[in-house]
């Protein structure tokens, strides 16, 4: 690894650094805070230790093996219904939380997905998760849950459209040009 | 479970992946490495930040503010705070039935619930690093207006 490489890596963890130090003052300052604030951090860890590193495993066995005419076919512009559907299917399979969904977003785009079913796909994400649902259900009962599914469902749908339409060329080939890594 | 689930299912997939192609693999991991080394440098703050704004902010605070009375500006602090917050939705769900528990509106832990699933101001920095400004901050704003519909509906039926 180069020298800047590693001058560049450093410097995105700069807010790695600093925040175990403030959580530090602040245990300094306030034992009774500190303490549930370091026991709120540990969980946090825990759970997403659980889903981001096999996720990004799949991404990447994804990436080498899904080639770009079948995501095309699948999740392309030319999907239609189809592409809705499985954009649904998957996000309603996923577990773990929204920022998990960003790197599978973007190799989905990356790979020739059409921009508003990848927006869709995280909008099921962050509201029709079924392992999740099972949890909803017992905490707030059937109505509550039904509703919420079914509002958010279409309500993200006619909004990926929208934010989609929004999009210039431009802005449409930028997105599929992020990469992971 | 959902851990065990998830890296039995990705080690049997990494095992085949080799078995067929060992150069293939490679790449992958390789792949997923960059991803994980520039995800981490995100990830790992975040959980500090949500750690440090639970710790301030405690049931007890939340539920004073968000009860049944509120009303519409109720239901907006509950959008705010779920914006702000990142809790995973298994410690949500039950957070959320304790808050109702003790004297917050049922829509009002909808748009918390509904806004913390699906809006991330946390989280912000690396959606516009994936998707760009314009689509990351399109993306919350259609989240917060889904949340106040979804919160809306569930105050028009209690």
């Amino acid at each position: 690894m180069s020298k800047s490489k590693l001058k560049s890596i450093l410097k995105a963890y700069k807010w790695a650094f600093i925040l175990p130090f403030i959580l530090v003052l602040i245990y300094l300052f306030n034992h009774e805070m500190g303490t549930t604030a370091a026991k709120a951090t540990a969980k946090n860890f825990r759970s997403m230790l659980t889903v981001l590193p096999p996720i990004l495993m799949l991404i990447g066995l994804l990436d080498v093996w899904v080639p770009r005419t079948t995501m095309i076919k699948y999740l392309g512009h030319g999907s239609g219904i189809k592409g809705i559907l499985i954009a649904l299917f998957l996000g309603s399979l996923s577990a773990g939380p929204l920022f998990a969904a960003f790197p599978v977003a973007a190799i989905l785009l990356k790979k020739g997905a059409r921009p508003a079913y990848v927006i869709f796909f995280l909008g099921t994400w962050s509201s029709s998760k079924l392992p999740i649902l099972i949890y909803e259900l017992a905490s707030f009962g059937k109505m509550f849950t039904l509703i919420h599914v079914i509002s958010n469902l279409i309500l993200f749908l006619a909004s990926s459209f929208l934010i989609e339409k929004l999009l210039s060329h431009s802005e449409i080939q930028q997105l599929a040009a992020v990469e992971n890594s | 479970m959902t851990a065990i689930f998830l890296y039995g299912l990705v080690l049997v997939l990494f095992i085949i992946s080799t078995f067929k192609d060992p150069h293939k693999s490679k790449q992958a991991l390789k792949i997923s490495l960059q991803t994980l080394i520039k995800q981490m440098s995100r990830v790992i703050p975040m959980m500090f930040l949500v750690g440090i704004i639970l710790a301030v902010l405690n049931p007890a605070v939340i539920s004073l503010m968000i009860g049944k009375q509120s009303g519409f500006l109720g239901i907006l602090l509950a959008l705010v705070t779920g914006a702000v917050a990142h809790l995973p939705s298994f410690v949500a769900f039950p957070f959320g039935a304790s808050l109702l528990a003790q004297g917050a509106g049922y829509a009002q832990i909808a748009a918390f619930v509904s806004s913390l699933m699906a809006v991330g101001v946390v989280s912000l920095g690396m959606e516009i690093d994936y998707f760009g400004k314009k689509v990351a901050l399109l993306r919350n704003l259609s989240a917060v207006i889904v949340s106040l519909v979804f919160a809306l509906i569930i105050e028009g039926m209690v």
